[in-house]
């Protein structure tokens, strides 16, 4: 039992790449026990977490679970893990998420075999950036997760998978490399890559130059190189145009993992490494990412609007909502130390949590739709609602639920983030409020054209009710949902410490 | 001046007595035989070397010092023991290869004129006195004419004969103008009163440099060196092809025993003037044997100029002019002439089995024969200079003296020479091994007398190439002993 | 006394290769077995080796020593240490994958399989001396196979230019850096060839600076550095697909290894004095052969010109002259030689089957050779330096020593990364997947042992990339006592 409270984080870590491995070994022919196999390897980290999360003590300062060995002693990086509040929120996600997405790829029938054995991988490479807590181990597993993604996209795309799929790693990889550069730097100024230590030593770090530019400098630079990597992934606007091809082309499971836990790990950068390490920048800096979040708020409810295709609508949305953590973390940043901040960023960390329910609910539904119809377009559908009314309740439900309607996650999220952003940010949060009008717009008119209005003679009877399996995956989403809007309390007790700590360790470098 | 016992001296020149012997019984044998058994007169003479040369280690081994004799005109060191073997050895290789070779064995004079040559370059290699080292240039020279010319149905062959006599002829009347010069002004003929004069100042700089350059043409002939070496290619594509090995190693090696000995003897008061006039040789053999080489399509002229450029190496090793120097430039001729005598042996059978010289004649050589091949292969890689084959530390030492000298200038030239000699070296190894051809699975025809020598040599390219100890103990010893008065 | 371990991986090949030659031409069942045989010995002796080694005492290893030429100052001197190890197990796993690739080479099998062995016993000969005579030796040992292996067994279009090309610049780089160590000899007055002596020769500061470009430059060739790079990728092309591995994979690092040992181990201050110009070169290696590659329209110069880029890394490694880039080149030289290795293997896997590397000719191959399609992809992760392989561990230090020492050259050299994943990715995408023309609708698997040698090499990648300390370990020593030499 030592091993498995000792190595909690480890396990949970690793046991999908097991999962992995295993399903090499078995036979390529038989689909149906590779499904199974690959679902079952997706539940034992979530059974694990679940145990994570029952001896998680929310009211305990800094890092808990913490492990540590050598892993690359001669640059000085150590395998350290350990979870916070952020993080265990995280790490619950993902953990849910994956096997739904698992077993919403059901369907997939080529290739069955690498799909889930990419699947694993990437699960691995997820946990493992919300784990770690050394700077050079958190970015070998922001990379390592990109692969993964990247054959998902090119294998089981769509049509325009490969220049999707391109896109998408180019994107990524180019935005890493300043990151990359970055942690270089920082790994030989401080000599360690530990955050813990970090966390005191770069901040404090005022004297010296390099390459002939003062150390403030050097830092504002690094600052950039961090945020531009974040702001890819987030996608902040005018970063996002890898997002609605990636999220398009990819398979169902593929964008549900994409949008509901992926984009998270730019937002997580934002608040494990950028508000930690750059204090100073990040106030310094605040107010260009709040227009930016803001702007994504906008342009993506906007561009949503603007679709005719019902996934990139979905896609756009992503961009839309993720606005709103961005914009909660540049007013935590902007206000550091007050209780705006506080309250902004427990916004920014539970809209994380919701944004991954709900968009993942999202993509899924466009997909039972695709299945049934093969196609995306709009303009085709109408009506469905008398088809398949089962099907319908669920969409609105969950569309509801992404609108951000009282009573459910998305308004409690949205609603602290405004609630703290507002007396930072003023105009920001106004404009914001503006995009919220454009999302409700934008998620009326497509449930408007899928469900209601004249059908579309094609269709005719020819739809097939949602399936049990395809109900058992999205039921949590929506339960979680509704939890989420009733009661938000036990998300945020578990937040609200570590987003306090954090907040109060920045107001320290003023 | 001590006088010498006279069963000692005759067994310190045992090595030309051998050679004298076994001339004398070679024609007899001929008279005896005429051509019905030529094949053992070959035998006789290359068995008569290695007696001579065994007899020789046993008994004839110089001591620490030099040992004079007739005089001083005679001086039995290190340095002309160890040529006097190099000498021996080449003779009884070619031997070895001229036997049963039609156009030769009719004629079994062939190997009395080899040995007397061979008899001369000993003597070229120990003696100090200015006539003696003409008479013997010439005793080596002029069985040589005879030899290159000696197929006399062959046109070209009469003409490489004639060709020879002609250059030979002229650049040793130079030669000897200079050594007219130099007893007319020092009074005497021996080299080192001549050396302990120049460096006493008695004679005028200029002088001095004039008959250095005129003695310089002689010797530049006979080891081929540029701007002197316009005979070597006609020479030997025209020659026998043994013949043309014998030319190119063993004839050049005897160049270099008296350049040595002159150089370092004679003028190391105008060191300087030496050195420069030896390394611009250097550099011009070496260029313009590579350049030349390089769009060869007969493999003897080929390998020709091929020997000009490895004339020009050898000299970096006498520029240096140094201990070192000597050494490597003697340890370069051991590796050059086992290396190229199997170079000419290879071409020998090749040519005698496909009838053509051409390096298109050698495709499918590999196939044909994988061993010829193979000492093909030892062979070029050797006189490219490439481990384990002995040409390696042969250039090793050489460019070692030049930095040693401090005329790494020389090595670098002599490194952007040695890519270009590669070049074709390895233009024949593509042909012997990628080409085809038609006769590819027909067997090549082989004696047990060129067998012999072939994997003689290449036996000794590649000890000289790894176990290279023994050897360069000898090579520097004699070099030690050249500059002992 | 203990057993000779070393000399016997250096011989044995040697042996087996003299062996080989003797066989009959026909038995080609014998002479497959005697090169697998031996070089399975080789694979075995050299990661004993690699284990055996005691980290906790460091320095040289399984020394040996022999008189050669006594009077020249040349001895059989030959030993391990941090930063040869690799390299020696490196060449094992080449070799001896490399014969499992080439098991169907069905023209004079006899001859190729000799000349691999001998490739095989020069570098691993270069690998272990201690003694600069004896490293020429080994070095130079290799002219004639690499020679003869290309032209004989080489693609028909360009073998005979890429041959020729490749021979002869090696050879340039090896004849300049040989006078550079004869000026060591004789400078140095002590009249030996012995590195670990020479090490301590104490050299003037002039001196250093003067002969230092001739050692680097000349054994640099053969790493291929920029300008005199262009001999690899036309040789690497040429080459049959054995040869390809062992030269990309092993002959590179031989050049990278013996600049190390030689020219900035010897020469430290010259190393010092010339470090910003090899790092402007090699900063020109890393970004100028991946732009090249990516342009390319034969699948196997794309390869070609990707080592050029990769081998950049370590001379950046090398120039930086700290604790960290000469870390990352040591682990760069075995990361890239594995994975070259595989990249080249794989190449071979494909062209042998569709006959073409035009890169607009292939597609959907996953489809047929799904093995071949995964090997090459983990190698193309390992080529982006992405993490969780081989090539992240190596390339990372590499990055930092150059923040230690030169910030702007990491900043420029992170180009090559970007690009490099680019054309990976193009690669991968155009020749593995996509529509599989129908002319190749029948083509084979590839063989269980191509699929060995893909494992093999595969697993080391992943290994290392996961656990970077079981090679930096044995690399810290050596690290360590380069910057003992170099003056702390």
């Amino acid at each position: 039992m030592d091993l498995l409270t000792n190595h909690l984080l480890t396990l949970i870590l690793f046991t999908p790449v097991v999962g992995a491995v295993v399903l090499l070994f078995l036979p390529a022919k038989n689909i149906r026990v590779l499904r199974w196999a690959a679902l079952a390897a997706s539940l034992v980290p979530f059974g694990l977490a679940l145990g994570l999360w029952a001896r998680f003590d929310p009211s305990a300062e800094g890092f808990q679970f913490v492990e540590m060995m050598p892993w690359y002693p001669a640059i000085q990086s150590s395998y350290h893990l350990g979870v916070d509040g952020i993080s265990l929120m995280m790490v619950l996600l993902t953990v849910v998420l994956t096997p739904l997405a698992v077993l919403a790829s059901f369907t997939v029938t080529e290739r069955v075999k690498a799909y889930m054995f990419l699947f694993l991988l990437l699960e691995t490479g997820m946990l493992g950036v919300f784990l770690s807590l050394d700077l050079l181990l958190f970015f070998v597993f922001w990379e390592v997760g990109l692969v993964p993604m990247y054959f998902l996209i090119a294998q089981w795309g769509g049509t325009r998978r490969n220049y999707a799929a391109l896109k998408f790693i180019l994107y990524t990889m180019g935005g890493s490399l300043g990151l990359l550069l970055a942690t270089q730097m920082i790994g030989v100024v401080a000599g360690t890559f530990d955050l813990t230590e970090l966390f005191q030593i770069w901040p404090a770090l005022n004297s010296g130059t390099l390459l002939g530019l003062p150390m403030a400098t050097v830092k504002a630079v690094a600052f950039w190189a961090f945020v531009i990597a974040f702001a890819i992934k987030v996608p902040v606007w005018p970063f996002h145009t890898w997002l609605p091809d990636a999220h398009t082309e990819a398979p169902t499971a593929g964008s549900m993992i994409l949008a509901g836990v992926l984009l998270k790990l730019g937002a997580y950068g934002f608040l494990r490494l950028v508000l930690p390490l750059y204090p100073l920048e990040s106030k310094l800096f605040a107010g260009w990412l709040a227009a930016l979040g803001a702007l994504a708020i906008i342009f993506g409810a906007l561009g949503a609007f603007g679709q005719k295709d019902f996934k990139r609508l979905v896609a756009y949305s992503s961009i839309n909502h993720m606005g709103f953590v961005v914009l909660g973390i540049a007013a935590a940043a902007a206000a550091v130390g007050s209780q705006d901040a506080v309250i902004a960023l427990n916004g920014a960390v539970l809209q994380m949590v919701t944004h991954g329910l709900s968009a993942a609910g999202m993509f899924f539904l466009v997909g039972v739709i695709y299945e049934r119809t093969h196609t995306r377009d709009l303009t085709e559908f109408g009506g469905l609602f008398a088809q398949m009314p089962v099907y319908g309740g669920v969409l609105l439900f969950t569309a509801m639920g992404s609108l951000g309607l009282p009573g459910l996650a998305g308004f409690v999220s949205e609603f602290l983030v405004v609630r703290g952003a507002w007396p930072v940010f003023t105009l920001a949060t106004a404009l914001s409020m503006i995009g919220l009008f454009f999302t409700g717009a934008y998620i009326l008119k497509a449930l408007k054209m899928v469900l209601h209005g004249p059908l579309n003679e094609r269709w005719k009877g020819k739809l097939p009710e949602m399936s049990l399996r395809e109900g058992i995956v999205i039921a949590p989403l929506m339960v979680l949902m509704l939890i989420l809007g009733v009661w938000p309390a036990w998300a945020l007790d578990v937040i609200n410490r570590t987003v306090s700590m954090i907040s109060l360790a920045m107001s320290l470098w003023f | 001046m001590m006088t010498v016992p006279l069963g000692d001296m005759l067994l310190k020149i045992l090595p030309e007595l051998g050679l004298l012997v076994l001339a004398a019984v070679l024609l007899t044998l001929d008279l005896l035989w005429r051509s019905r058994r030529c094949r053992f007169l070959g035998w006789i003479a290359a068995g008569g070397g290695a007696v001579v040369i065994l007899l020789s280690l046993l008994f004839a081994r110089p001591g620490p010092e030099p040992l004079l004799l007739w005089g001083g005109m005679m001086r039995l060191d290190s340095t002309g023991f160890v040529f006097r073997m190099l000498f021996v050895t080449g003779m009884a290789i070619t031997a070895l290869f001229a036997t049963e070779n039609e156009g030769i064995c009719e004629h079994g004079e062939f190997f009395t004129l080899l040995v007397i040559s061979t008899l001369g370059m000993t003597l070229m290699a120990s003696v100090v006195d200015l006539i003696m080292i003409y008479l013997a240039f010439e005793t080596a020279s002029i069985p040589l004419y005879a030899l290159a010319g000696f197929l006399i149905r062959d046109k070209k062959s009469v003409e490489s004969g004639v060709k020879y006599l002609l250059f030979g002829a002229m650049t040793s009347a130079v030669m000897l103008y200079g050594f007219s010069l130099l007893y007319g002004f020092t009074g005497s003929t021996n080299l080192y009163e001549i050396g302990a004069q120049l460096s006493a100042g008695q004679l005028p700089a200029g002088l001095a440099v004039l008959t250095a350059l005129l003695v310089t043409v002689g010797f530049a002939f006979k080891v081929s060196a540029a701007p002197l070496h316009f005979w070597a290619p006609d020479v030997y594509e025209g020659a026998p092809t043994s013949v043309a090995g014998f030319l190119s190693t063993a004839s050049k090696a005897a160049g270099f025993a008296v350049l040595l000995r002159v150089l370092l003897v004679v003028y190391p008061a105008l060191s300087s003037l030496w050195t420069g006039l030896i390394a611009a040789l250097a550099v011009a053999s070496m260029v313009v044997g590579n350049l030349q080489a390089l769009n060869q399509k007969n493999i003897k002229r080929l390998l020709a100029y091929s020997s000009i450029a490895q004339a020009g190496t050898i000299l970096i090793g006498a520029a240096a002019q140094s201990d070192f120097g000597v050494t490597a430039t003697m340890y370069y001729l051991m590796a050059y002439l086992v290396t190229n005598l199997a170079a000419f042996g290879v071409v020998m059978v090749v040519g005698r089995a496909v009838g053509s010289d051409e390096i298109s004649a050698y495709a499918g050589l590999s196939r044909r024969s994988p061993g010829t091949a193979l000492i093909l292969l030892a062979v070029l890689l050797s006189l490219g200079g490439i481990p384990p084959f002995a040409g390696f530390i042969g250039k090793l030492l050489v460019f070692g003296a030049a930095v040693e000298a401090n005329m790494a200038w020389l090595a670098v030239v002599g490194v952007v020479n040695s890519v270009a000699a590669l070049y074709y070296y390895l233009r024949v190894l593509k042909v012997v091994y990628l080409d085809r051809a038609e006769n590819e699975t027909q067997p090549l025809n082989m004696t047990s007398a060129w067998k012999a020598a072939l994997v003689g040599c290449v036996v000794l390219v590649v000890v000289l190439g790894v176990l290279v100890s023994p050897f360069y103990t000898w090579a520097s010893q004699a070099a030690a002993s050249l500059i002992v008065y | 006394m203990q057993f000779p371990i070393l000399s016997v991986l250096i011989f044995i090949p040697l042996l087996a290769g003299i062996v080989l030659l003797m066989v009959p031409a026909q038995r080609k069942d014998w002479i497959r077995g005697i090169a697998l045989g031996s070089a399975a010995v080789v694979l075995v002796l050299s990661v004993a080796v690699y284990a055996l080694y005691d980290v906790a005492q460091a320095g040289y290893q399984f020394v040996e020593t022999a008189p050669w030429v006594p009077a020249l100052g040349i001895q059989y001197h030959v030993g391990v240490d941090g930063l040869s190890l690799p390299l020696i197990l490196l060449s094992g796993l080449v070799v001896f994958t490399g014969v499992l690739v080439s098991w169907h080479v069905d023209e004079r099998p006899r001859e190729f399989f000799s000349y691999l062995m001998f490739l095989g016993s020069s570098v691993l000969g270069v690998f272990a001396s201690l003694d600069l005579f004896q490293l020429f030796f080994f070095f130079e040992l290799a002219v004639f196979p690499k020679y003869l292996m290309i032209i004989l067994w080489g693609s028909p279009k360009t073998r005979e230019y890429g041959g020729m090309k490749l021979t002869l610049f090696l050879f340039a780089g090896s004849v300049l850096a040989l006078v550079g160590a004869l000026a060591i000899y004789f400078g140095s007055g002590l009249r030996t060839f012995d590195m670990l002596v020479l090490e301590k020769a104490g050299f003037p500061i002039a001196f250093q600076q003067l002969w230092f470009p001739f050692l680097f430059l000349g054994f640099g060739v053969l790493s291929g550095i920029f300008p005199f790079h262009s001999w690899a990728p036309d040789g690497h092309v040429a080459a049959p697909t054995a040869v390809s591995m062992l030269l990309a994979g092993v002959e590179m690092k031989v050049g990278a290894f013996a600049a190390l040992r030689v020219a900035i181990m010897l020469l430290p201050d010259g190393a010092r004095f010339w470090a910003p110009a090899v790092l402007v070169l090699a900063t020109i290696n890393v970004v100028y052969g991946a732009l090249i590659a990516l342009i390319q329209s034969d699948f196997k110069y794309v390869i070609g010109f990707s080592s050029v880029s990769h081998m950049g890394l370590v001379l950046i490694g090398f120039a930086c002259l700290n604790h960290d880039s000469l870390l990352g080149a040591g682990m760069q030289m075995f990361s890239h030689g594995i994975m070259t290795a595989l990249f080249f293997s794989v190449v071979g896997m494909v062209y042998d089957r569709t006959h073409t590397r035009e890169l607009s000719q292939l597609g959907g191959l996953v489809q047929k050779m799904p093995w071949a399609a995964v090997g090459f992809i983990i190698a193309g992760l390992v080529s982006m330096g992405m993490p969780g392989f081989s090539g992240f561990v190596a390339e990372f230090p590499i990055f930092m020593g150059a923040w230690r020492t030169a910030p702007l050259v990491a900043i420029i050299a992170i180009l090559g990364v970007v690009v490099t994943a680019g054309y990976i990715l193009l690669v991968v995408r155009r020749v593995f997947f996509g529509e599989l023309p129908k002319q190749f609708q029948n083509i084979p698997d590839i063989t269980w042992m191509d699929k060995l040698a893909i494992g093999l090499l595969a697993a080391f990648m992943i290994g290392l990339g996961w656990f970077p300390s079981l090679m930096t370990s044995v690399l810290q020593p050596g690290v360590q006592n380069i910057l003992g030499l170099l003056g702390g």
